[in-house]
């Protein structure tokens, strides 16, 4: 049988490769990807914990699904702020996007 | 190394190859779809960890909603459809060394948790079924409220995204 | 139990196989004679003008992101569905003002004029 260990280990990398992506990459769109990867992760570490140490109770199954509705809103809402700025600026690359430096 | 065992170390070294090609393929089009596999390879760890629920919900939501919305906007915000020149900043080693040392610090202080080589007990035949999930989360007492507020953010999502996308101004005709 | 995947294994192995099959097979035995016109993208059989990697309109990214907003409610109204004959009436009444929050954003939606296509 799998240990907790192996599914702590994977989302653990799983999550450092997203964290990765959102701190190097360029393009905005890039970096939201990086942060799914994230989520992801996170989601695998809810489950594995609720498997293992809290299986009968639904907390671990709440926290997920509440995780999935703010990985939509966020997708939803950080797309169309994307969108919005290309149209404005037509640049996704976060570096050009410098109009607060001061 | 029994079946399962391997069967996961397969699907995890699949997710985690998509994974890195998400965040260091040069074309962005390519990640979205990298991006795909790796989702699916989540899903399928979701399938062994016994939630087949959350697992056809992960395909259903991220790669046939999320995922599509994401190749969609890479469709709309693009003048050429070649990217050319690097995606990475030109400092990226740094962000590199430091996810290798916060992933060493992360593994480095889980194997010292007492529970880290916990084995799965058997599955109690209750956490198994999905209508007892749907009577908890309309039960006052259990998680009513975050069911409630979970349709108030998805009303804000709503709202805000409308009306960030349908902003008029700016757009070539 | 984890023995009830395997015939959804066995259906993607199999899929995955025969899609790399078909690919090696029309490659194999298929015979080759491309000209211009036969190696050109097809487009319906009309001849191919401007290239295919333009960018779409923002309307394809409403339409898209209203249904990825509506498909997230699946997660609640699937286990709320299974349950339905034990929850009774008070279950009944938290549908109906978790649905009645969603309805504000679809008059929203609708108002902002969201659904139309122009």
């Amino acid at each position: 049988m799998i240990p907790l260990s192996w599914y702590l280990i994977f989302a653990a990398a799983l999550f450092c490769i997203g964290l990765f992506g959102v701190m190097a990459r360029k393009n905005a769109v890039a970096i939201l990807m990086g942060v799914e990867l994230m989520l992801n992760a996170v989601n695998i570490n809810l489950l594995a914990f609720w498997r293992y140490l809290y299986a009968p109770d639904f907390a671990g199954w709440t926290f997920v699904a509440i995780v999935l509705v703010a990985a939509a809103a966020e997708t939803a809402v950080g797309l169309a702020l994307i969108i919005s700025v290309y149209r404005r600026r037509s640049t996704v690359v976060v570096d050009d996007l410098s109009l607060m430096k001061g | 190394m029994t079946i399962q065992q391997v069967f996961f170390l397969a699907v995890a070294a699949i997710t985690l190859f998509a994974a890195v090609m998400v965040v260091s393929t040069r074309r962005i089009m390519h990640a979205a779809l990298w991006l795909i596999l790796a989702l699916f390879g989540v899903a399928v760890s979701f399938a062994l960890l016994e939630t087949g629920f959350f697992a056809v919900v992960q395909v259903v939501v991220y790669i046939g909603a999320i995922a599509i919305l994401i190749i969609f906007a890479v469709m709309l915000t693009r003048q050429v459809f070649l990217d050319v020149g690097p995606q990475l900043n030109r400092g990226w080693w740094i962000p590199a060394v430091l996810v290798a040392g916060l992933y060493a610090a992360l593994v480095g202080v889980l194997s010292t948790w007492s529970g880290f080589q916990t084995q799965a007990a058997a599955l109690p035949e209750a956490a198994s079924d999905l209508s007892q999930f749907g009577l908890a989360l309309v039960d006052v007492n259990a998680y009513a409220v975050p069911f409630e507020v979970a349709s108030v953010l998805l009303l804000g999502a709503l709202v805000g995204a409308i009306f960030v996308a349908s902003d008029r101004k700016g757009v070539e005709r | 139990m984890l023995i009830e995947y395997v015939p959804l294994i066995i259906i993607t192995t199999l899929a995955v196989i025969l899609a790399i099959l078909v690919v090696i097979l029309g490659a194999l035995f298929g015979p080759r004679r491309p000209t211009a016109r036969k190696s050109a993208p097809y487009e319906s059989g009309m001849t191919p003008f401007g290239a295919a990697q333009r960018r779409i309109t923002v309307r394809y990214y409403l339409v898209a992101m209203l249904f990825i907003l509506f498909d997230v409610e699946t997660i609640f109204f699937l286990p709320w569905a299974v349950a339905f004959r034990q929850l009774g009436l008070f279950g009944l009444i938290e549908m109906f003002i978790f649905i009645g929050v969603l309805i504000v954003g679809y008059i929203y939606a609708w108002k902002k004029g969201a659904l139309e296509w122009e």
